[in-house]
Order: C-alpha cells, then structure tokens, then sequence
C-alpha cells in the first residue's frame, strides 16, 4: 500500500523531469536526448526569471515579516496572557480554517476599497497575514517546553525583560523561529490562489506565470523549470530535515 | 492595556487590518449592487443571495461539496495505512522525507504533472497511440474524476502529516497488550489505537476537505463544463465579470459552508469522544 502511494506521489513527477530531457517539441513522445529546453528556459525565457524574481522578493520579506511579528505575539501569548486574547486567538486561528480562496477575495475587496494599486506589496501584504498563523503556532509550539520559572530565574539574576527576551527567551525558541520562517517561505513561494487576486499588472510570481503557461497546453520549458523546482524541494527537504518536527509539532 | 499587550500589539493590528476588516468589508459589499462600470452602489439588499438561491448555483455548491468530500475519503483511505506503515517502519524518517518531498513541490508543477501524463497531448496517450491500441487521444483529463484524482494527489501530504504526526507518538506496545488481553488486531487498532489518533485524523481531514472546498486553479486546469466549482464561479465573477458584490456573496457562502462543515465535523467528534 505504502509502496503504491509512494509510486502515486513520485511517477508523475519523475515523468515530468525524465521528458524535460526529450527532444520532441509535443514533449510526450520521446525523440531522444537533449539540453535544448534548460537552454530555452536559462537563456531565452525572461517572463519566468521576472517571476521567480518577483517569487523571492516577496518571498524573503514576507517571511521576515511574519517570523519578527508573529515571535513576538507567541512570546507574548505564552508568557503575558495579553488583552483582548480571545479576539487575537480568532484571529490567528481563522485564516487557517477558511479556504484561500476567501482570504485572497477578501484581501483583493480591501485593497479595491482602499484604492491601493494592485502590485508587489499587495502581494507581500497578502503572504505576510497568511503565514502568521503559521509561525505563532510552530514558536507557541517550541515555547510550551518551557515555562515561566526560567524567566523568573533570568530575572531574579538581575536580567532586564529586554536582555531576558534576547539572551533566553529568543535562543531557547530559536529552531521553531527558523521552522516558522522557512514554513513561511515555502508557503509563500507556492501561493497560487490568495496571489492570483492580489496580483496586478507587473507583479506576476512564479506560480503565476506557470499557470498562464500551462493553461492552453503542454511546453517542455515547463517540464525543465519543473526538474529545478523538484530539485529546490529535495534541496529544501534535506536542509530543512533539522526543523521539520518543529513544524511537525506546530501543526499537530 | 496592560505594559506587555506590547508583544501582541503588532500581530493585532496587522490581522484587524488584513484578516478582520477585509472579511467585514466582504461581507457589507456582499449586501450592495454593481454598477455597470464594475464599481459598486448602495442601497442595501439581499438580491445578491437571491439570485444564487434560485440559479443553477446551488447545483456547483452541491456539486463543490461532493468533490471535496470524496477526495477527502480517498485521502483519508490512502493515508491511514501508509501513516500506519510509516509510524511502525524501521525508515520512518526516510519515508517522512519522501512525503514532504512532494508536498514541498510547487502546488501548479504538480497540477502540470497530471496533465503532462493524461493530457489528450500527453504521455498515455502518446503510448496508446504508437502502440496502435488507439487511433485518437482518449480525453482522459476534463471531467470531474480528474478534478477529484488531482485534489487526491495534491493533498495527500496534507493528511498523511498530522496522521502520522499522531501516530508516531503512539505506543504500538499498547496493541500488542491489547491483543495478549484477547482482542482481535482489527479490534485492537479501533479501540486502542483509534482514540489517540483522532486529533491527527480531524486534523487531517480539515486540512484536506476545506482547500477542496476553496479549489480553483485544480478544477480551471483539468476540470470540464462538468466539473466547475464554486472556487471557478468566484473567480470568474472577479476577473470577467466584475461583479464584486456577487462575487463576494458568492465568497460568504463558501465561507459559511465552510463554518458549517467545521461546527459539524467538531459536533460528531465531540460527541462520539464521550
């Protein structure tokens, strides 16, 4: 059973890397080796390399963002019972439970409304607010091993909250910090949905294009783009081997 | 407010501003009109829900939540042995990162994937044809069991995660007490075992069933006329139409469905724990 799931999960993948080294324009039919589309893809494909530019930018800062703020209220959450915690808890809980779709209708109303020009930092806006869920829970995760004795310690040793906070409090969370921004990250860089409403003219991402790219048919420069990002992911998953129960633990 | 509210401060401005508002402001404009420039108008009305009330809407609302369903039963199905396989393998962690793997690929590659292999240009068909089993491509794509078997295989990682998550914290020991105590292993595993992992597996199916519910870019992809969701409709809404309070009527019922969905699987969860 395992076995077929995982050849379930794998063949269509490993197809779509095995053809991007197919020399046949169709892509489906193999006509022998060839380089040609990384060629294509590296030297003559502008519109991708715009988009994972735009992918990044929004990516690194969104997820920057989202780590500084949201570490900051899994701090406080834990350790200061904050005011107004109810209406914080829904918002932190909420955008996890309720379909992308909503957040990214939702976002784009705002910005309609508020007369904001669609355009990067729409985007940015929209992945910061998705991905604050996600970090509060995995720091608030990481933070549940220790309670409130260390801080009283830190303290009673003469530590200023400033000084607790940066030489306790941010060390001890520090692998559910860096689980919570490579989450955002990933998370970001993947965003379909919530960016193809927020998205204006000029500030395509990566998934973007691709779907522009796919949706009337089959481009083995896409089957070569895919090779790359199936290898970022392989790349990904081993580096981030070390965090991955944190993340575990956030969303458990 | 108290001195330390300081931590909190940011995160509560920045979820009003981006997360609360922008739903309240869904919500109101849902209750407007549009004009024919694609702006908006007063005065209230519920017309909006009235039209989706009597059209062929509710139709791709049933039809949303069929799809959703069933591949979230597929899932369900698939993960609870390979989570089973996982927790008790000697490579557990090597299976784990065999599954994060493609849940780290991108989201559209994986789509694209689908359509490369069944695609009326695709791999299979290419196969057929020049072994002479066919003459013209099959359409195997654009139908609802493709929007279903794609939703399947895009969230599968999302299911066997928190299951295995939970199953791994499980002592296996206590099936095999069980079983010395004179239960059956099926026994066993639904008694025992079944009670601990139950949070993994409502975990699970939410994280599976509610994006079904939200899909768009599955169904525009490798759906047909059969196959429209509710997700189609909304964008469509958006981008063609221009109708933002219809769209956004449309939205509220998602969102509702979806709050319905959650109160009730929550209900039957709770009730059958006791």
């Amino acid at each position: 059973m395992t076995v077929i799931v995982l050849i379930f999960l794998y063949a269509p993948i490993m197809f779509l890397v095995i053809f991007s080294f197919n020399s046949s324009v169709t892509g489906a039919n193999w006509m022998g080796f060839t380089l040609k589309w990384y060629g294509e893809l590296f030297l003559r494909s502008p519109d991708i390399w715009e988009g994972f530019k735009n992918s990044l930018i929004v990516a690194v800062f969104s997820s920057l963002t989202a780590t500084f703020i949201g570490t900051m209220a899994a701090i406080g959450i834990h350790w200061y019972k904050p005011s107004f915690r109810r209406y914080i808890n829904f918002n932190i809980y909420a955008p996890l439970i309720i379909p992308d779709i909503l957040m990214g209708v939702s976002m784009l109303m705002l910005f309609v409304s508020m007369r904001i020009r669609l355009s990067l930092f729409t985007i940015y806006l929209a992945h910061t607010t998705f991905s604050l869920s996600y970090v509060v829970l995995v720091v608030l995760a990481r933070l549940e091993n220790f309670d409130s004795s260390l801080l009283e310690a830190a303290m009673d040793l003469g530590a200023s909250e400033f000084q607790t906070v940066r030489r306790v409090i941010i060390p001890m969370a520090l692998p559910g910090i860096i689980a919570s921004f490579l989450l955002s990250f990933t998370l970001s860089i993947d965003d379909f949905i919530i960016t193809f409403f927020v998205a204006g003219p000029g500030s395509t991402t990566l998934p973007l294009r691709i779907f522009s790219m796919i949706r009337f048919g089959l481009s083995p420069v896409v089957n070569a783009l895919s090779t790359i990002l199936v290898g970022g992911a392989i790349l990904l998953t081993l580096l981030g081997r070390k965090f991955l129960k944190y993340i575990l633990a956030g969303e458990g | 407010m108290k001195r330390h509210d300081i931590y909190t401060l940011p995160i509560l401005i920045w979820l009003s501003l981006f997360f609360t508002i922008p739903l309240s402001i869904t919500v109101i404009m849902s209750f407007m009109s549009s004009t024919p420039y694609g702006g908006v108008t007063l005065p209230f009305t519920v017309g909006n829900y009235v039209e989706i009330m009597k059209g062929r809407i509710l139709a791709i609302l049933w039809r949303t939540i069929r799809i959703s369903a069933l591949s979230t039963l597929i899932t369900l199905g698939l993960s609870l042995p390979v989570s089973f396989f996982m927790a008790t393998s000697k490579w557990k962690n090597l299976l784990l990162m065999a599954t994060i793997i493609p849940f780290w690929t991108n989201f559209i590659i994986r789509i694209f994937a689908w359509i490369f292999l069944l695609g009326n240009n695709g791999m299979l068909n290419n196969i057929l044809i020049q072994l002479g089993i066919v003459k013209n491509p099959i359409t195997f794509l654009y139908n609802s069991w493709a929007v279903v078997v794609v939703i399947v295989y895009t969230y599968l990682p999302y299911m066997i995660l928190p299951i295995y998550s939970a199953m791994e914290k499980f002592d296996f020991s206590m099936i095999d007490a069980a079983m010395d105590l004179g239960a059956t292993k099926i026994r066993a595993i639904f008694k025992v075992m079944f009670p601990s992992i139950k949070g993994g597996i409502t975990a699970g199916i939410l994280f599976v069933f509610i994006p079904a519910l939200g899909s768009y870019a599955i169904p525009e992809l490798v759906g047909g006329r059969d196959s429209v969701m509710l997700g189609n409709l909304i964008a469509w809404e958006i981008t063609t139409a221009r109708n933002w309070p219809y769209a956004t009527a449309l939205s509220n019922i998602l969102f509702v469905s979806t709050a319905l969905a959650l109160f009730l699987y929550l209900k039957i969860q709770g009730s059958d724990g006791k």
